[in-house]
């Protein structure tokens, strides 16, 4: 009974979606109010419908009701029961439910936070969340209904996969929709600025919170994918540039490039057709790395189970969002640039270079991607594209970006005089290439170009991050004080800066080994010994393990004992590596337990990680900066 | 310099380094693709010579042999069809069984023996990668039996 509600409730959420997609577009067009007024009763009614389906999938979960076939694929009697809930958007059908659920949540935020948006404006907008809305709602219920009844039912279901049995990735998926989805909604309001051909510098300030908010959302989730990779895929990477995180990172990457220029257009009301075009890029982008993900067609470790039908379905919704947005671009967004100039040397130049930058790697690595389909596709065999590739062809743009970073955050708008932007900024400038020589070579006892590089470039990120708001802390009270947008931006590239210094320190002086070891012996890596002390079994929940007892010292002090684990899950009778990891501020210690290899002995990989957690910590500051600039004043003011 | 020819040489400076990062970019694509070889075509020495690839298929059931306490291990691959011996030394992916497909990144030794230097498991019970399946489904019929006329074709047996 519960999930034929769930599936009814879907169905109405469709019906509300098609009156919530075209009657308020209608009544903007007429500037009819009465029609325009439907937009926000539909959005708030849509989505109560779809979380009540949403609601029906986790009650069928939690309740065990494996006459669900989605729930008997995806779940079992013994699954603890926070993992019952996240096992619900596990699979295509119940996150493509969530993605649905998420977009309604989107659109009811926009209906209920509008206070200064004209009517007209945000008629539009919702009324193309809706149209957005009715093409997942009829993609759920065509291909993919996760509330497909299994006759006779299941005695027990397949379980989860083990790999998803853990709190990171239980809230990645969320965050990550979050993020894409949100999207969404800055090319709602891009279409909606196209078909009034009214895009002035309010439309900007408009939009551009909810761009930020995505984005933050964007960030925890991919820094959260990736901290879960390091330590649940067992074998201590942080990103693997597999097709699947290409396309979580491709609408980032973009969305970066929007937030800035939209600031300029904010500011200045320039580059508007270029913010049009980012807003399409980043949502098509967010609807091409779902087809990825769940058509198939690329070889990934993520892909979800291959359904061509599916497949096609986001290939013509893709197909119809990409053209439709493109051919009204093309129409309207001639008419729309302002002719104001700026001088070549003036924050527009250095957020125009940051913009092609960014605009530059999100094209190396949809072409990293998307080569091995293309070259398929053109006989030439079947080809990969390997990761050292992309480390290569990602500096080429990303090194000029880091290092322009700094010295555009101090660059005035219109135009800068040169004799104070260099007094100003010649000093930290020394200090960051210092620090980039010394930091290497003290710490860790060599030094190469390219780490100097990384390095002075961190540095340079994190001191020029910070001169602002010194300057304004050490101000007495009354002067002017720094604004949250200016603190917001400031924050978001220290944690750039934190980044920068992680990845640098970590892919220069990690190491990885892999050794052989018997009960009692003691192996060196990185300066630290790693004693193998005992091997032994310990049981589970649902899984029984051979774990391994692994005591760190560093000469001959205590350090930590780790004890990774080998699990074998009882109903998948999947192995599963649990990595032992002893975490710092400044190195990981990384153990992770292989197969037996006779005569007593194991195979292992200790890895010992310097400075691994500042990448995280990096995107997490991010992401903190976006929340500190959606808190600025002027957006506040007219939110209420 | 006057305006004019500093804006030259800046925009000189710039296609200058488009055109080093281009070259770079290329380079390392050219260095860093991998090919895909049937195992059929590896047996009969179509791969590519003093270069990387892919190689996928089954891990022939009882071909698993190590040495004693160490790292190193030899196993067997097959498309349902010929078999190529693969060595490797390091740790293994979760899902490495007999029986089960497998993608090993790697390159061909002299003594017909594959090197591989990466092994790659499936990390979800029903998923293959499309290569892999798209190999086996051309020996096999639907209950991964070898087809009839397929097995005497293979050189090496």
């Amino acid at each position: 009974m519960i999930p034929e509600i769930g599936h009814f409730a879907l169905i109405l959420a469709l019906s509300l979606a098609l009156c919530q997609g075209v009657l308020p577009l209608i009544g903007a067009h007429r500037n009819d109010p009465a029609m325009m007024s439907v937009a926000r009763t539909t959005a708030y009614g849509q989505f109560v419908f779809v979380a009540i389906s949403f609601g029906c999938l986790i009650w069928a979960f939690v309740q065990d009701d494996f006459s669900v076939l989605y729930v008997a694929n995806h779940s079992q009697l013994s699954l603890p029961t926070g993992y019952k809930v996240s096992a619900a958007w596990s699979a295509h059908e119940g996150s493509l439910l969530m993605w649905i659920f998420i977009l309604a949540a989107w659109t009811m935020a926009v209906a209920r936070f509008n206070a200064g948006i004209p009517k007209v404006l945000i008629a539009r907008v919702i009324g193309i969340l809706g149209l957005l809305s009715v093409g997942f709602l009829l993609f759920a219920l065509l291909t993919s209904n996760p509330f497909e009844r299994l006759i006779p039912a299941a005695l027990d279901g397949a379980d989860l996969n083990p790999l998803l049995q853990d709190p990171g990735l239980a809230i990645h998926p969320p965050l990550l929709y979050i993020g894409y989805v949100g999207f969404s909604v800055a090319f709602a309001f891009a279409i909606a600025a196209m078909i009034s051909g009214d895009l002035d510098q309010n439309w900007a300030k408009w939009t551009r919170p909810w761009t930020i908010v995505a984005w933050m959302f964007l960030t925890l989730g991919i820094a959260l994918g990736s901290w879960w990779a390091y330590y649940e895929l067992g074998w201590g990477g942080w990103w693997f540039w597999d097709a699947v995180e290409n396309a979580s990172f491709m609408p980032w990457l973009i969305g970066t490039a929007l937030i800035h220029s939209l600031a300029v257009t904010e500011r200045r009301g320039l580059f508007k057709s270029w913010t049009l075009l980012l807003s399409i890029s980043a949502f098509s982008l967010s609807l091409l790395g779902t087809f990825l993900v769940r058509s198939g067609i690329i070889v990934s470790v993520h892909a979800f189970a291959t359904d061509p039908t599916r497949g096609f379905f986001i290939l013509g919704f893709l197909g119809v969002v990409v053209i439709g947005a493109l051919v009204l671009y093309a129409w309207r967004a001639p008419g729309l640039d302002s002719s104001a100039g700026f001088s070549p040397l003036s924050r527009e130049t250095f957020l125009l270079l940051n913009n092609v930058l960014l605009v530059v790697a999100t094209t190396l690595v949809l072409m990293g991607t998307l080569a091995p389909l293309i070259v398929e596709m053109l006989n030439g065999g079947k080809i990969s594209v390997g990761p050292p590739w992309f480390e290569v062809a990602f500096m080429v743009p990303m090194i000029p970006l880091v290092l322009l970073l700094g010295v555009g955050m101090h660059t005035a708008w219109r135009k800068q005089s040169t004799g104070p932007w260099i007094r100003l900024l010649r000093i930290p400038a020394i200090v960051a290439v210092l620090i980039g020589i010394v930091l290497p070579l003290f710490f860790y006892g060599r030094v190469s170009l390219l780490l100097i590089v990384g390095c002075a470039a961190a540095a340079w990120i994190v001191i020029s991050s910070l001169i602002q708001p010194v300057r304004s802390w050490r101000r007495k009270k009354g002067s002017s004080a720094i604004t949250r947008s200016a603190l917001g931006m400031s924050v978001a590239h220290l944690g750039m800066g934190l980044f920068v210094i992680g990845v640098t320190i970590v892919s220069a002086f990690g190491i990885e080994s892999d050794r052989a070891m018997r009960q009692g012996e003691t192996l060196d890596v990185g300066g630290f010994e790693f004693e193998l002390r005992e091997i032994r079994e310990v049981q589970g929940p649902n899984y029984a393990a051979i774990e391994a007892v692994v005591e760190i010292r560093r000469d001959s002090e205590f350090v930590a004992t780790v004890r990774p684990q080998k699990r074998q899950y009882l109903v998948q009778k999947n192995w599963m590596t649990e990595a032992g990891i002893h975490p710092s501020w400044n190195k990981d210690l990384f153990v992770a337990l292989g197969d037996q290899l006779g005569d007593g002995a194991w195979s292992v990989r200790i890895q010992y990680k310097p400075m691994i957690r500042f990448i995280w910590l990096g995107a997490f500051i991010m992401a903190l900066g976006g929340l500190v600039s959606v808190t600025d004043r002027r957006y506040r003011k007219s939110a209420s | 310099m006057k305006p004019r020819q500093q804006r030259m040489l800046a925009v000189g400076l710039a296609l200058l380094g488009i055109a080093i990062a281009a070259g770079l970019t290329f380079r390392a694509f050219d260095e860093n693709m991998m090919f895909f070889v049937e195992i059929s075509d590896v047996v009969a020495g179509e791969y590519p010579q003093e270069r990387n690839f892919r190689i996928g298929g089954l891990v022939v059931e009882d071909s698993i042999a190590r040495e004693e306490g160490s790292l190193a291990m030899t196993f067997r691959v097959t498309d349902m069809r010929c078999q190529v011996d693969v060595e490797y030394e390091g740790v293994l992916p979760d899902l490495f069984r007999e029986g089960q497909g497998v993608v090993a990144h790697g390159r061909m030794g002299d003594d017909g023996v594959f090197i591989a230097d990466k092994i790659l498991a499936k990390h979800d019970e029903n998923y293959m990668a499309p290569e892999v399946a798209e190999s086996l489904a051309q020996h096999v019929d639907e209950k991964m039996q070898p087809l009839p006329d397929s097995s005497t074709e293979c050189d090496s047996e």
